[in-house]
C-alpha cells in the first residue's frame, strides 16, 4: 500500500513520538508514503469558526495535492480526519461550491475532481492492510494487558461524513486493535466524549474535569493504559492529566495515554525508545514492563 | 421476534434513591420501535415502568431515552436498527436532568435553560396594522432551529454539561441563534453580547458534535453555536480567550501554514494575562523536560506563501 501521508501539526509539534512511531510501524508493514510537505493545517474546525469557506479550500488544496499524485491520503489525527471528512463530504455533495474552491487553486496548478479519500492510521491498518498479515508481524502478544479505548469527538462524528454506513467496523475499531494485540478491553462511557482539549485555553476548569473524570474512571476501571487515534486527546489526558486529577480527583497520574501506532509497535516488539514512550508525561514504564515480559505470539 | 431490553430503573420512594437494572424479553412485531416495546412491557409484564411518550410520531419530543448509551427519541427508533441480531438494547433515562422515576425526566432543566436565552421576538417597532411579518426567504435558513421539538436529547448528551450545569446548553443556543438571525428582531447585538460574555455561553461548547449527532430533527445545534461564534465577533465581541484563540489559529496557518502551538496557547492566555501565562509554563516546563515542546520558532509547511496567497484570495472574495 501507498499512501499520500498527512501526519497533521500536532505530530511535527507537541506529540513528535506519534510520527515516530507511526513511521517506525509503517517501515515494519512495508507501507510507502509520501509526505505531503506543502499541504497546510486541516484549521482543526477552528480556523473553520471564523471562515468556513477558508477552511475548505486549505483542504481541498491537500486533497488536489494527493489526487495529483493518484494516492489516497493517510492521517494520524482524528481531529484531520474529521475535519477533512467533512471538508471532502462538502465539497462532493456541491459540485459548484468546488469549481468556486477550484478557482483559488488555480493560480498553483492545482484542481480538485473529487477522488482523494482520506484515511486514519487506525482505519488503514483494519480495511487495508488487513488484521491477519498485520498480526503476523507482532512477536509479543500483550496478554494481561487492559487498555481502555478512547475515541474522541472527530473520528466518530459526524458519522455520515466519515463513511460509518459503509464502514461499520470504524465503531469499534480501537476496540478491534486492542484484542488483536492480545490486551483486554477496558470498556468506558466516555469513550467517544470530548477530552477537553479544545477549551483548555477557554475554560480550563471544565476542560481538567472531562481530563480527570476519563483517565479517572478508566483506572478505576482496570485499566493499563488509554490508546487514542488523536494527538490533541493525547496531548491533554497526557500532559494536563498531573494538574487534573490533583485537582478534581484529588489523587496523581497514573494512566498512561498510547498513540495507535505504540501500541502496534509494542505488539511488533519495538523499543521505547523507537516508539517514543519515555516522551510522555505520565510514565508508561509499567505498561513497557509488562509488555517486554509478554510472551512471544504464537 | 423477540427483543431483550436492559433497562435503568429508578423509583424515589421504594428504593431509597437507588437505581437497578431490570431485563425484560418481549415478542414484538418485526416493525416494532423501541418505543413500542417498552409499551409492550408496561402493559403486558409490569406496570410499574414507567415511560413518557405522547404522539409516537417523532413530532412532540416525549420519549427521548437513552438507546445503548446514546439520546434518542424511541418512537423514531426501529428495533432491527439498533438490535439486528437481536443483541440486548441498554434503555436508560437521558442524560444531565434530574430522573423522576424509572425512564422519565424533569424539564426543568431544559426550560430553565431556554428561558436564559430570552427565547421570544423582541421587535423595535409596532407594525401600523397586522403581525410582525418577515419574507419567506429571510426565514428560510431559520429553519434548522425552528425544527427543535424541545426532546432534549441534545442536552442529555452534552459534553460540557455533564461537567458544568451552568452551560446554556445546545437546544437553548440553537433558538438563541433563531432569534438572533430573525430579521424582525431588535436585540440581536445585546443578544450576541451576553450570549459572548455570560460564563456558560457560547465559548464554553467544546464542538464535540454530540448533539449535532443525536439530534432527531436536524437542528445541529453546535453549527447553529458555531455562526453564534462567527455573529459576535463580526459585532465586535473580542474580549474572550475564544476569539483569541480563533484569532491566533487563524493567523498561525496564514503566516506558516502550520499551526504554531507555542504561539497559540500564549495568544489565548493573553499576553498581558500573567497568572494565567505563569499557569501555562510548569506544562511547557514538563513537557520540554520530556523532548516534547512544541518548536518555539514555528515549523512552516513548504510553500507556505502559496498558503498565504489563497487567504488574500478567499479574503478578497468576501469584500
Amino acid at each position: 500500500m501507498k499512501y499520500a501521508f498527512y501526519p497533521g501539526c500536532v505530530a511535527r509539534g507537541g506529540a513528535p513520538e506519534l510520527y515516530d512511531s507511526a513511521i517506525a510501524v509503517m517501515d515494519r508493514l512495508g507501507i510507502e508514503h509520501v509526505e505531503l510537505t506543502r499541504a497546510a493545517c486541516t484549521g482543526a474546525g477552528v480556523l473553520q469558526e471564523k471562515n468556513l469557506k477558508m477552511g475548505d479550500v486549505l483542504n481541498v488544496r491537500t486533497f488536489a495535492m494527493a489526487e495529483q499524485l493518484g494516492l489516497p491520503i493517510m492521517v494520524l489525527c482524528s481531529t484531520c480526519q474529521g475535519v477533512m471528512s467533512q471538508a471532502n463530504h462538502r465539497v462532493k455533495r456541491e459540485p459548484e461550491y468546488l469549481a468556486e474552491i477550484n478557482k483559488h487553486l488555480a493560480a498553483e496548478g492545482l484542481e480538485y475532481k473529487g477522488t482523494t479519500s482520506v484515511k486514519h492510521l487506525l482505519w488503514a491498518l483494519i480495511e487495508d492492510i488487513g488484521l491477519d498479515t498485520l498480526k503476523a508481524t507482532f512477536t509479543r502478544e500483550l496478554t494481561g494487558m487492559n487498555m481502555a479505548p478512547f475515541y474522541g469527538c472527530y473520528i466518530v462524528r459526524p458519522s455520515e461524513a466519515l463513511g460509518f454506513k459503509e464502514n461499520p467496523e470504524r465503531e469499534t475499531s480501537l476496540e478491534t486493535l486492542i484484542e488483536l494485540v492480545g490486551g483486554n478491553v477496558t470498556d468506558f462511557a466516555g469513550k467517544t466524549a470530548c477530552c477537553g482539549f479544545p477549551i483548555l485555553f477557554i475554560n480550563q476548569a471544565n476542560s481538567m474535569k472531562m481530563v480527570a473524570n476519563h483517565t479517572g474512571t478508566a483506572k478505576d476501571l482496570g485499566a493499563d493504559a488509554m490508546v487514542t487515534p488523536c494527538p490533541l486527546c493525547h496531548l491533554n489526558l497526557d500532559g494536563y492529566q498531573p494538574k487534573a486529577r490533583r485537582q478534581v480527583r484529588g489523587d496523581s497520574a497514573d494512566l498512561p495515554v498510547i498513540h495507535v501506532p505504540q501500541l502496534i509497535g509494542l505488539a511488533m516488539g519495538m523499543s521505547e525508545k523507537t516508539l517514543g514512550l519515555q516522551k510522555h508525561i505520565v510514565s508508561t514504564k509499567e505498561i513497557v514492563r509488562k509488555a517486554e515480559a509478554a510472551p512471544a505470539s504464537a | 421476534m423477540q427483543v431483550n431490553l436492559k433497562v435503568k430503573r429508578f423509583d424515589p420512594v421504594d428504593s431509597g434513591g437507588k437505581t437497578w437494572w431490570q431485563e425484560y424479553t418481549v415478542d414484538i412485531h418485526p416493525d416494532s420501535t423501541v418505543l413500542d416495546s417498552l409499551i409492550h412491557v408496561r402493559e403486558q409484564v409490569d406496570g410499574t415502568l414507567a415511560l413518557r411518550c405522547a404522539c409516537r410520531a417523532s413530532i412532540c419530543g416525549s420519549c427521548g431515552m437513552k438507546v445503548n448509551g446514546g439520546a434518542r427519541l424511541v418512537c423514531k427508533t426501529r428495533v432491527v436498527d439498533v438490535a439486528p441480531n437481536g443483541e440486548q438494547l441498554t434503555i436508560e433515562p437521558m442524560g444531565n436532568q434530574h430522573v423522576v422515576r424509572d425512564l422519565v425526566i424533569s424539564l426543568d432543566t431544559f426550560f430553565a435553560q431556554i428561558k436564559r436565552v430570552q427565547p421570544f421576538l423582541q421587535p423595535g417597532f409596532v407594525p401600523d396594522h397586522g403581525e410582525y411579518t418577515a419574507s419567506n426567504e429571510s426565514m428560510e435558513n431559520l429553519l434548522t432551529s425552528m425544527n427543535c421539538i424541545m426532546c432534549g436529547c441534545c442536552v442529555s448528551d452534552c459534553t460540557v454539561l455533564e461537567v458544568d450545569s451552568n452551560f446554556i446548553g445546545p437546544a437553548a443556543l440553537a433558538k438563541a441563534w433563531r432569534f438572533t438571525e430573525d430579521p424582525r428582531d431588535s436585540k440581536r447585538d445585546e443578544r450576541l453580547k451576553a450570549l459572548n460574555d455570560e460564563d456558560g455561553g457560547i465559548w464554553d461548547c467544546t464542538r464535540c458534535m454530540k448533539c449535532v449527532e443525536v439530534c432527531p430533527k436536524g437542528v445541529a445545534p453546535m453549527d447553529r453555536i458555531m455562526e453564534l461564534r462567527e455573529a459576535a465577533i463580526e459585532a465586535g465581541n473580542t474580549n474572550t480567550s475564544g476569539y483569541h484563540h480563533t484569532e491566533s489559529f487563524y493567523n498561525s496557518v496564514k503566516k506558516n501554514g502550520r499551526l504554531d502551538e507555542t504561539r497559540l496557547a500564549i495568544d489565548s492566555a493573553g499576553w498581558m494575562n500573567i497568572p494565567r501565562l505563569l499557569d501555562l509554563a510548569p506544562i511547557g516546563i514538563a513537557a520540554m523536560r520530556k523532548g516534547k515542546l512544541p518548536p518555539i520558532r514555528p515549523h512552516k509547511s513548504e510553500n507556505h506563501n502559496q498558503v498565504k496567497r489563497l487567504y488574500e484570495s478567499v479574503e478578497g472574495e468576501s469584500k
